[in-house]
C-alpha cells in the first residue's frame, strides 16, 4: 500500500520534474544559507563558511542527482529517454524507417485482414446457441453423397432415432406474392413445426410453431424475416394475426424472426410456411421423391459419429422394409457448420497459410535491414559502451527501438486490415454473401486484435534479438578499430545471404501456389460446357396455379408466351428447360431398360424437361437420332434424348436408338423411347463430372415452373426487361424471377467465385512476396558491394576488367538465387499439398508452372542484382583506395 | 574531531519521524542539526542524503511539506509528521527496540564466560 502510493507519487512525478528541481533548489538553497550563518556566528570566515556547508551536504550535484532520482521512476524514465533517441534514430534514417513499416505494416494487414474472415466464419460460423449441438442429417446416395431427404423417410427417421434431441425438415420453395406493384415470385422455405426451436432462435414478434401445426390439417400459417417484415409491411406491430395470400393460398403470420436470424443454406428465405406435407405436390408422400434436408439437436453426450452409426443402421432397416424407393439410400451426419463453411474452409485457410508466408517475408526482410542497420552502429555502440553503458542498457535500447518499430506498424497495418476485410467483403456478390451470413459481424473483435497483438509480440522479439544477438558485446572494443570491419562484414553477409535464401524459397513457394491456383481457374473457365454460353439471356417463369391448373392449359401458355418472346426484335431463338444447364447435378430419375435384367439397383440420371428447340438455341450437337419436334406433346408417344454419358455406361458399343427405358417398376406410363443422343451438355457446375441425362419434352410433363433460355443477337443484358415485358403483357399474374445471363450465372457461381478469388488474393500475395523478396535480395548483394569497395577498387587497379568486375557482382547474386529457387521448389512440392483439394484439372507437380515461377523469379534476381552489379563496376578504383 | 559514526541504512528515516514528533513542523537543515544534536554529535551526517529521505517519506504519506520563514527570516521547507507518519514511528520504534533487546542478549551472552 504504502509502496504502491510511492511508485505512484513518482510516476506523476515524472511530469512534474521541472517544478520539484526549481523548489528544490530553493530549498537547498535555505539550507545552504541556514548553514552559513550559522557558521559565521560560530567564528568563520564567509568563505569558509561556505565550504564547510557543501562539504556538510556532501555536494551540491550528488544531492541534486539523488533527489532526482527519487524523485521521478528512473525505470521510465530511462525508457522515455530511450523512446526519445530511438525516435531520432529512426527519423534520421527515413528510407529505413519508411520501408520497414510499410513491408511490416503489409504483412500485418493482410494476415489480420484474412484472420478476420477466418474467425468469423471458421471460428464461430454458426448464430445459435450451443451450435456444437447441431448436425445437418440428409440422406446419402452413391452420385450424390449428400442428397435431399424425402419426407416419409424424415418421418421415420424422426420416430425411429436415439440420438437426436429433436430432427426437422426443411425445404426451399418459391411462392407468388400480389403485391401493388404487380405479382411478385418471392423466396419462401417449408419447414417442420419444431424447426426454429431444434435451432434455439426464438421469434421476435408472436409465437413459434405449435407442435402439429404442420399437418395437413392444421390451419396454414407463416413465419416472417425480420427484413420482409420492414420492407413488405412497413414494420408494423400488429402484423401477427393478419392473413397474407402466398401463390392464392391465405396464410395466417404468426411471427416475425429477429433481425439476427440467419440461416445460412437458405438465408434468401422471405416467407417461413409450416410443411403440410401433401398439399403442394404428391412428392411430398412419396418415398423416393427426395426433396428436403434435416436438421438436428444432437441429445448431449451423443457425437456426431453415434449419430451417424444410429441413422445409418436405421437406413438399412429402411432399405429392406422399402427395397423399391430406399436401394442404396443411405445417411449423412455432419455437423452443421461442416455444412456451411465446409466449402469455404480449404480456401480460407490457404490464403491465411499465403497471408502468413508474405508476413514471414517481411519479418525476414525489416529483420536483415536491421542487421545492416546495426552494422553501421557498430562504433556508436562500441563507444556507448566504453563511456560506461552495461551490455544490458544497451540491449535494452534496441529492444526500445524493436518495439516501437512493430508498434508503429501494427497500428498501421491494424487500420489498413480493417480496411481490406472490409474492401474484401464489398468484393463479394451480394447473392454469395447471402448465403454466408456468418461474415455479417466481420471485423476487429476480440479474436482478431489477439491476433493482432500476438504477431506483433512475436515480430518484437525478432527484431529486438536480431541486432542484440549481432552485436555479441564481447566485439565491443574490436567496434572501436578500423580493421575489424572487413571480418564482421563476412559474418553479416553469411546471416543476411541465408535470411536472403529463405526469403526468396518463400516467394517461390507463393508464386507456385498462385500459379497453380491460376491454372486451376482457367481450367475452370475452359471445361467443355458443349453449348455456346454467350448471346444467351435466361429468366425463370412461374405461372400461378389457380389459373393455370390442367396440363393443357399449360402446355398452351407456354407456347404462346414463346411466340411472343421469339417475336421481339433481337431475339433469335427462345427455349425451357426445367433446369438451367451449368447449374448442377440433380433431379434425377431412377430408370430400368425395357427388355434387360433389372437386379433393382437404382440407375440414377439426370432428368430435364425441355422444349423441341433447346438444344439449337443453346447450340449443343445432335449426334445422332434427332431432336424433338414441336408438337410432341401428351397426346404423342414419350420419347427421350441422352447424353454421350449415357450411352458410355448403358449402351457401350450399342446402338441406343430405338430402345426403352421406364421408372424402377417399368410402370407403362413411364416408357419412354430414346430417339436421340446430343453431346455432354454441362449440367453441372464446372468442376463437377457429366453425369448421364435424359432429356424429354416439356409438353409431355408441363410444369408451371421453368426457365426460359433466349439466344440474342445483341447484348443479352439489354434485351432482359423487354422480354420481362412481354411475359407481364401476357399474364401480369405470372413470376418472373431471377433475370440473368448465362454468361453471369457461369460466372458467378459459387464453384467460379471461389477459384477466381483464391487465384487472385495468392496471386496478390505472391507479388508482394516478389517484390520483397526482389528488395532483400537487392539490399544483400547492395550491401556487399560497398563493404567491397576496397577489395573492388584493389582488383581494379590490378588490371579487373569493369566487365568481371560486374559477372563477380551478378554471380554471388545468381548464387543465392539459384539457391533459393531450389530450396523453394522442394518446399513448394510439400506446401501444395494443402492446395490439393481446391486444385482442378492441375496437378500439384506441375512442370510448366514449376519451370515458369523458376524463370520468373530466376529473371528477378538478375534485375535485384544488376543495378548494384552496374555500381561495383563503376567504382573508381583511385577514389575507392583513398576512401578507406 | 573524534571517530564518527555512520548513519546505518534504514535508520535515517526512523530517526526523521521521532525528530518531527518530539520538535513539531521543521524544516531539512533543522532536522539534521537536531538529529547531530541528539546523537550527541557522534553521529556524522551527510545532510545531502537527508532530502531524497524526506522525499521518500512525503511520497509514502509518512510526512507532509509546506512553505514557511525560518527563524532566522529564511525562506524555507517544513516537514510534519501525518497519522501514517505517527503510526509507522510506533511500529518502527518497537520493531528497533525488539532488535535491539534480541541483539544485546544475544552480545552480553556470549561475553559471559558462565
Amino acid at each position: 500500500m504504502k509502496r504502491l502510493r510511492a511508485a505512484l507519487r513518482r510516476l506523476v512525478g515524472m511530469f512534474s520534474a521541472g517544478r520539484r528541481e526549481q523548489e528544490f533548489a530553493s530549498e537547498i538553497e535555505g539550507h545552504l544559507q541556514m548553514h552559513i550563518e550559522d557558521n559565521v556566528r560560530a567564528g568563520m570566515t564567509q568563505e569558509d563558511a561556505r565550504r564547510d556547508a557543501l562539504l556538510k551536504l556532501g555536494g551540491l550535484e550528488q544531492t541534486r542527482q539523488a533527489y532526482r532520482e527519487r524523485g521521478t521512476a528512473p525505470f521510465f524514465e530511462t525508457l522515455w529517454q530511450d523512446l526519445r533517441f530511438a525516435l531520432r534514430q529512426l527519423g534520421k534514417n527515413p528510407g529505413f524507417t519508411i520501408t520497414a513499416v510499410l513491408m511490416l505494416s503489409l504483412g500485418i494487414a493482410a494476415s489480420v485482414a484474412i484472420f478476420a474472415f477466418v474467425d468469423a466464419a471458421l471460428l464461430r460460423p454458426l448464430p445459435y446457441p450451443n451450435p456444437e449441438g447441431l448436425a445437418d442429417v440428409t440422406e446419402s446416395a452413391a452420385l450424390f453423397p449428400r442428397s435431399n431427404l424425402s419426407y416419409p423417410d424424415y418421418f421415420d427417421w424422426k420416430r425411429m432415432n436415439r440420438s437426436f434431441r429433436s430432427l426437422d425438415a426443411y425445404e426451399g420453395t418459391g411462392y407468388l406474392l400480389s403485391t401493388p406493384s404487380g405479382v411478385e415470385p418471392v423466396a419462401g422455405e417449408r419447414v417442420t413445426d419444431g424447426f426454429f426451436h431444434t435451432l434455439g432462435v426464438a421469434p421476435l414478434l408472436g409465437r413459434d410453431f405449435y407442435a402439429g401445426e404442420d399437418l395437413l390439417s392444421a390451419p396454414r400459417t407463416v413465419m416472417l424475416s425480420y427484413s420482409t417484415w420492414q420492407k413488405r409491411f412497413g414494420g408494423r406491430k400488429d402484423i401477427v394475426g393478419q392473413a397474407v395470400s402466398l401463390s392464392g393460398t391465405p396464410y395466417t403470420i404468426v411471427g416475425v424472426m429477429p433481425d439476427s436470424f440467419e440461416f445460412a443454406p437458405h438465408n434468401n428465405a422471405e416467407f417461413w410456411t409450416t410443411m403440410h406435407a401433401g398439399s403442394a405436390n404428391e412428392c411430398d408422400l412419396r418415398r423416393s421423391c427426395h426433396g428436403m434436408y434435416g436438421v438436428a439437436r444432437l441429445k448431449d453426450g451423443v457425437s456426431v459419429a453415434a449419430a451417424l452409426a444410429d441413422m445409418k443402421a436405421i437406413a438399412e432397416q429402411l432399405e429392406r422394409q422399402y427395397p423399391d424407393s430406399n436401394r442404396g439410400q443411405s445417411a449423412v451426419v455432419q455437423p452443421l457448420s461442416e455444412l456451411i463453411v465446409g466449402d469455404i474452409r480449404p480456401i480460407l485457410l490457404l490464403l491465411l497459410a499465403g497471408a502468413g508466408l508474405l508476413l514471414l517475408i517481411a519479418c525476414v526482410n525489416v529483420a536483415s535491414l536491421l542487421l545492416v542497420r546495426s552494422e553501421s552502429r557498430r562504433r556508436e555502440i562500441a563507444v556507448r559502451g566504453a563511456l560506461g553503458a552495461s551490455p544490458l542498457r544497451l540491449a535494452r535500447q534496441f529492444v526500445t527501438e524493436g518495439v516501437l518499430l512493430v508498434f508503429g506498424s501494427s497500428l498501421l497495418g491494424l487500420v489498413c486490415a480493417v480496411f481490406a476485410s472490409q474492401a474484401l467483403l464489398r468484393l463479394i456478390p451480394f447473392d454469395m454473401l447471402r448465403h454466408m451470413p456468418y461474415l455479417r459481424g466481420l471485423g476487429l473483435n476480440f479474436h482478431v486484435a489477439c491476433f493482432a497483438l500476438a504477431i506483433a509480440a512475436l515480430a518484437a522479439v525478432i527484431f529486438s534479438l536480431t541486432p542484440i544477438v549481432r552485436l555479441s558485446f564481447d566485439e565491443m572494443r574490436e567496434g572501436l578499430t578500423e580493421g575489424s570491419r572487413g571480418s564482421a562484414g563476412v559474418l553479416w553477409r553469411r546471416i543476411g545471404a541465408n535470411l536472403t535464401v529463405l526469403e526468396l524459397a518463400i516467394a517461390v513457394v507463393l508464386l507456385v501456389g498462385a500459379g497453380l491456383l491460376g491454372k486451376s481457374f482457367y481450367h475452370l473457365l475452359h471445361v467443355d460446357l458443349n453449348f455456346q454460353p454467350d448471346h444467351l439471356a435466361t429468366l425463370s417463369v412461374s405461372l400461378p396455379d389457380k389459373t393455370y391448373p390442367k396440363e393443357e392449359q399449360i402446355v398452351v401458355a407456354r407456347r404462346q408466351l414463346l411466340d411472343r418472346i421469339a417475336a421481339l426484335p433481337g431475339v433469335v431463338a427462345v427455349a425451357t428447360t426445367s433446369q438451367l444447364p451449368a447449374s448442377s447435378n440433380g433431379n434425377t430419375d431412377w430408370i430400368r431398360f425395357v427388355g434387360r435384367e433389372y437386379n433393382g439397383k437404382h440407375n440414377e440420371v439426370n432428368e430435364r424437361d425441355i422444349t423441341a428447340n433447346f438444344f439449337s438455341t443453346v447450340k449443343t450437337r445432335l449426334i445422332r437420332g434427332r431432336f424433338f419436334t414441336p408438337d410432341e406433346d401428351g397426346t404423342k408417344p414419350r420419347v427421350v434424348i441422352i447424353n454421350q454419358a449415357f450411352v458410355r455406361l448403358y449402351f457401350p458399343n450399342q446402338d441406343p436408338l430405338g430402345a426403352r427405358i421406364g421408372d424402377t417398376a417399368l410402370s407403362p406410363k413411364s416408357i419412354r423411347e430414346i430417339v436421340g443422343v446430343v453431346d455432354d451438355l454441362r449440367e453441372a457446375s464446372l468442376d463437377q463430372p457429366i453425369l448421364p441425362a435424359i432429356y424429354a419434352p416439356a409438353d409431355q410433363s408441363p410444369d408451371t415452373y421453368f426457365n426460359v433460355i433466349v439466344r440474342t443477337s445483341q447484348d443479352e443484358k439489354t434485351l432482359l426487361p423487354t422480354i420481362v415485358a412481354a411475359v407481364h403483357e401476357f399474364d401480369p399474374g405470372i413470376g418472373v424471377p431471377d433475370e440473368s445471363t448465362i454468361l453471369e450465372h457461369i460466372n458467378d457461381s459459387q464453384t467460379a467465385y471461389l477459384h477466381r478469388s483464391s487465384a487472385w488474393l495468392v496471386g496478390g500475395f505472391a507479388v508482394m512476396a516478389l517484390l520483397l523478396g526482389m528488395i532483400g535480395l537487392y539490399g544483400v548483394i547492395a550491401y556487399s558491394v560497398s563493404q567491397r569497395t576496397r577489395e573492388i577498387g584493389v582488383r581494379m587497379a590490378l588490371g579487373a576488367q569493369r566487365e568481371m568486375v560486374q559477372r563477380m557482382v551478378l554471380k554471388e547474386g545468381g548464387r543465392l538465387a539459384m539457391a533459393g529457387i531450389a530450396l523453394g521448389l522442394v518446399c513448394s512440392l510439400a506446401a501444395t499439398l494443402l492446395l490439393r483439394s481446391v486444385l482442378f484439372g492441375a496437378q500439384r507437380w506441375d512442370v510448366e508452372t514449376l519451370g515458369g515461377v523458376a524463370l520468373l523469379l530466376a529473371a528477378a534476381a538478375l534485375l535485384a542484382s544488376y543495378i548494384p552489379a552496374r555500381r561495383a563496376a563503376s567504382i573508381n578504383p583511385v577514389e575507392a583506395l583513398r576512401a578507406e | 574531531m573524534g571517530e564518527k559514526a555512520d548513519v546505518w541504512q534504514g535508520t535515517l528515516a526512523l530517526m526523521v519521524l521521532k525528530t518531527l514528533e518530539s520538535m513539531g513542523s521543521l524544516h531539512g537543515y533543522g532536522i539534521a542539526r537536531r538529529i547531530e544534536q541528539t546523537s550527541g554529535d557522534v553521529l556524522s551526517l551527510n545532510y545531502g542524503t537527508l532530502y531524497p529521505a524526506l522525499l521518500k517519506l512525503e511520497q509514502e504519506g509518512a510526512i507532509v511539506s509546506e512553505w514557511g520563514v525560518s527563524e532566522n527570516n529564511r525562506k524555507a521547507k517544513f516537514y510534519k509528521l501525518t497519522r501514517v507518519g505517527r503510526k509507522q514511528l510506533e511500529r518502527e520504534t518497537s520493531n528497533w527496540e525488539q532488535t535491539t533487546a534480541i541483539l544485546a542478549r544475544f552480545l552480553g551472552g556470549t561475553e559471559d564466560p558462565a
